[in-house]
């Protein structure tokens, strides 16, 4: 245990901040879906898995590593959208329980497919991009690259919502959704289109992700229930709430872990949660209704 | 004081389940241990599940049990290995502290009202942090690879609560505790606090307009269903004689548990069990079918034991989507359907 | 323009509709009146297509409204100003407009229909960047009027316009409606406010728990003794 406000607490610090772009990119995915169609995708980390094998295979089949990335996107894209119709789709007049449940199902169906499909190994791009020092702290390329890109994410994604009618569409539903069809908005193609977006969004993350992490069938559970508490913590469905809890929430994992284990980050993270949750259950920046 | 009364029909199917191993001895006697292992972990399941189910039926989804289970199996052998508590004092101290931490992260969410997703989401970063906390303890829990209770001269101790050897007694010890189970949840379902629940479940403002302290009424029912789950988890883990984070405790889990409840059918009685021997049939069978098949295994080698849990999330997709009130709820309904009509059909010949 | 027959309609176990007929020729300014409960905002849910009508024919322009899914009711030419104004209160008044343009004919136009409702209500352009939420009542009533306008409609409905509006402010709203008529929209407008609308519309039906009681002239309904004992307390 080494906690010291030395040069290697700093560089904890700045790792931390790269860590947030990441899951604040996540988190904004599960955000989009939960604020138009009041879903939670249990599976959503398991999404980002599925992306990650794409795009393993795809740039071990010759592709570029850009290409690579581009149908890794496309790919969670196609298999939101078939998440929606396939599954959330029969549900969606059913007690709303159930809609978390049914993704809960696929979770075990991703995971085990990947298992049979690509087996237990860990997998890895071999893709090494150095690092970058300063003084003596020393960041990874592969980080500072994921935070830039999980930056322009989130700013096209805004830029998206902010300037085009789909966009205005998908911040307006979940303000009023029984008047939509009066507004010529046929809800079920703005879910599905959502539910695209939102897995294009956990694809990038996938794209973002291979470049750091090694792949395996059950990296979800890993970060799933990282990516759930920034949501609650931000407030579900408020994506500004998720973005500022996932810069709380990566600096206790990234200072904790540099302190002490890197579990101990985690369970840290966790018990600020659990704190500031039993302080305003509805998360810091939610309103409760 | 029990309030219930035993009807002929309960005492035969008890004296039935309770004379399952004679049935193994006398006709399975090969691989008598192989069956009673099986049926034993579908009573431990069950009783575990059932204990999940006392929430569940109420609205009350928690992702959180895996935390409980594993709170009641990691505290009773950390005791026991480390301070030489007995389980019989560290199974009470194991369910208390679980009973503690339930109502804990219960009491905000029921005071401030967070249900459904929220709710679901909250008990599972509470799930993810005791699993956490199992692993970053590594000195004492073996970390991820787990632990085993220090065994206790040759396995079969009444002070060390170590049973595993004599499947018999670990049969006996598993269905004792499945009655308890049962036993509850009537009691729960023959108490006034259940009308208490069920209205604050369809209504919360109504519930409390009526004089209905729904906080208090939840948090009695969460103290409950989370002391069985730790009583349980306590249980299993000196039957198996091994603990591990993601055995006993963890999101995959929790999942399971709610997932096996859900299949069997949460609102009626033995809904639980029929979700316990339900998945538990299904993963031996694959099992089983896997090991069989040299075509399968020279697909997918040792991954194809993934299939069960492959066939297990796509039919629970199915069962959520075509089936919400589980393989018992949908059967009595039917059940009833078809005596209603027989009745009126009946009525109608006359 | 818009032709019901026969319309029967309810909500689960409630009949609320029993077989109306009305017509709305274009041009007209229409006034459906009556009192709480009669049914009048069940028929513009009916028309719009938020609620199936359970028997009757029903057509705009000879578009058979009843084959025609709810979303697609708007490319008709109806557009609804819904009961209580129903904004987005969380987004700006420009994005209020810009969802009033979501169909596809009406985006192309986009910039050319803000500024025609801009000119119309230059209230609301001052408070573009506003959350609609954050408006007084009448300026709401006006943007929701607005938002409707920005789908190039042939026939707006408005539902209760006067509901829950100040005196001073439900005359103003009253002028709106005269101001849009003016423009050549043709209007079909349910009110409570039965003495304040007969003056603003060409003709009227009077519903009366789900039935179509009377209709006639505006000022034929006015004059007529019955109509002012029994909704404008005279």
């Amino acid at each position: 245990m080494d906690c010291q406000l030395d040069i290697f607490f700093l560089e904890a610090v700045v790792n931390g901040l790269l860590l947030a772009g990441l899951l604040a990119l996540l988190a904004l995915g599960l955000n989009l879906i939960f604020g138009v169609i009041d879903v939670v995708w249990i599976c959503y980390a398991e999404l980002v898995m599925v992306g990650m094998y794409g795009i393993n295979y795809a740039y071990k089949g010759g592709m570029p590593f850009l290409v690579a990335a581009l149908f890794g996107i496309v790919l969670v894209a196609i298999a939101g959208a078939l998440l929606h119709f396939l599954v959330i789709r029969p549900v969606l007049e059913t007690p709303p329980i159930n809609q978390l449940l049914v993704t809960g199902g696929v979770l075990f169906l991703l995971q085990a497919a990947a298992t049979m499909a690509f087996g237990i190994e860990f997998k890895n791009l071999g893709i090494r991009l150095g690092s970058l020092n300063i003084i003596d702290m020393s960041f990874s390329w592969s980080r500072i690259l994921a935070f830039l890109f999980a930056l322009a994410g989130m700013l096209a994604l805004w830029l998206f919502l902010s300037r085009t009618f789909i966009g205005t569409a998908i911040r307006a539903i979940s303000q009023d959704r029984q008047i939509m069809p009066l507004m010529g908005v046929d809800s079920r193609k703005l879910y599905l289109v959502t539910s695209a977006i939102g897995g294009g969004l956990a694809g990038l993350a996938a794209a973002l992700m291979v470049l750091q992490y090694d792949i395996y069938p059950q990296i979800g559970l890993q970060f799933g229930p990282l990516i759930f508490m920034i949501c609650v913590l931000g407030g579900l469905g408020n994506m500004i709430g998720g973005f500022v809890a996932a810069f709380i929430i990566s600096q206790f994992i990234a200072v904790g872990s540099s302190c002490f284990h890197t579990e101990w980050g985690y369970a840290v993270a966790f018990l600020f949660f659990m704190v500031a949750i039993f302080i305003r259950p509805q998360g810091l920046f939610g309103s409760r209704t | 004081m029990t309030g219930l009364r035993l009807k002929p029909a309960t005492i035969i199917g008890l004296l039935a389940v309770a004379a399952l191993p004679l049935v193994v001895r006398y006709f399975l006697p090969a691989s008598e241990k192989y069956y009673l292992h099986l049926l034993i972990q579908i009573l431990l399941w069950s009783f575990i599940y059932t204990g999940w189910s006392l929430m569940g039926r109420f609205g009350l989804t928690s992702l959180g049990h895996g935390a409980f289970t594993g709170i009641g199996a990691y505290a009773t052998v950390m005791l026991w290995n480390f301070a030489g508590i007995t389980p019989w004092i560290g199974i009470p101290v194991a369910v208390a502290l679980a009973t503690v931490v339930g109502v804990l992260v219960g009491y905000p969410c029921f005071r401030f009202r967070i249900a459904g997703h929220y709710f679901a989401l909250l008990t599972l970063a509470l799930t993810e942090f005791v699993r956490l906390c199992i692993v970053g303890l590594r000195d004492f829990t073996g970390g991820s690879l787990g632990t085993q209770p220090r065994r206790y001269g040759d396995g079969i101790s009444l002070y060390a609560l170590q049973f595993e050897p004599d499947r018999m007694l670990a049969y006996y010890i598993a269905f004792g505790l499945w009655v308890l189970g049962l036993y509850v949840w009537l009691r729960v379902d023959g108490s006034m606090d259940r009308y208490a629940l069920d209205a604050a479940s369809q209504d919360e403002d109504a519930a409390a307009s009526v004089g209905i302290n729904v906080t208090r009424e939840r948090l009695k029912i969460t103290a409950l269903s989370s002391a069985m789950c730790a009583l349980g988890g306590a249980i299993f883990a000196q039957y198996q004689m091994y603990i591990g984070p993601d055995t006993i405790a963890g999101l995959g889990l929790s999942l399971n548990i709610v997932f096996a409840a859900i299949a069997g059918g949460i609102w009626v009685l033995l809904g639980p069990t029929v979700g316990a021997v339900f998945t538990q049939v299904l993963a031996e069978t694959l099992r089983v079918v896997i090991q069989g098949s040299a075509t399968l295994k020279g697909m997918f080698g040792s991954s194809a034991l993934a299939l069960d849990q492959l066939i297990y999330g796509l039919l629970l997709v199915l069962f959520i989507i075509y089936m919400p009130n589980g393989i018992l709820g949908t059967t009595m309904a039917w059940w009833r359907r078809r005596a209603a009509a027989r009745a009126a059909t009946g009525r109608a010949g006359n | 323009m818009l032709e019901l027959k026969g319309i029967d309609a309810g909500y689960a176990g409630f009949q609320a509709l029993f077989g109306v007929s009305m017509r709305v020729d274009a041009g007209e300014a229409v006034a459906v009146i009556g009192s709480n409960g009669a049914g009048k905002t069940t028929l513009l849910r009916v028309v719009s297509g938020l609620l199936a009508p359970t028997a009757g024919t029903m057509t705009m322009q000879g578009t058979d409204l009843i084959a025609t899914p709810p979303h697609k009711v708007i490319e008709t030419g109806i557009a609804h100003v819904p009961e209580s104004r129903r904004l987005f209160p969380r987004l700006s008044v420009e994005d209020n407009l810009r969802m009033g343009a979501f169909i596809p004919a009406a985006r192309a136009k986009f910039h050319q229909r803000l500024e025609y409702v801009y000119a119309l209500f230059p209230r609301l352009k001052e408070r573009r960047t506003q959350l609609a939420g954050t408006m007084s009542g009448g300026e709401q009533q006006m943007c929701a009027i607005a938002r409707a306008l920005m789908s190039e409609p042939k026939l707006v409905l408005l539902d209760e316009p006067s509901m829950g509006l100040a005196p001073v402010i439900v005359s103003q709203v009253f002028d709106l409606v005269r101001r849009i008529r003016n423009d050549g929209y043709t209007v079909l407008i349910v009110e409570q406010n039965v003495r304040q609308v007969l003056k603003v519309v060409d003709r009227a039906y009077l519903l009366e728990v789900g039935r179509m009681k009377a209709s006639g002239r505006a000022e034929e309904l006015a004059a007529s003794d019955e109509i002012r004992k029994a909704y404008m307390g005279l």
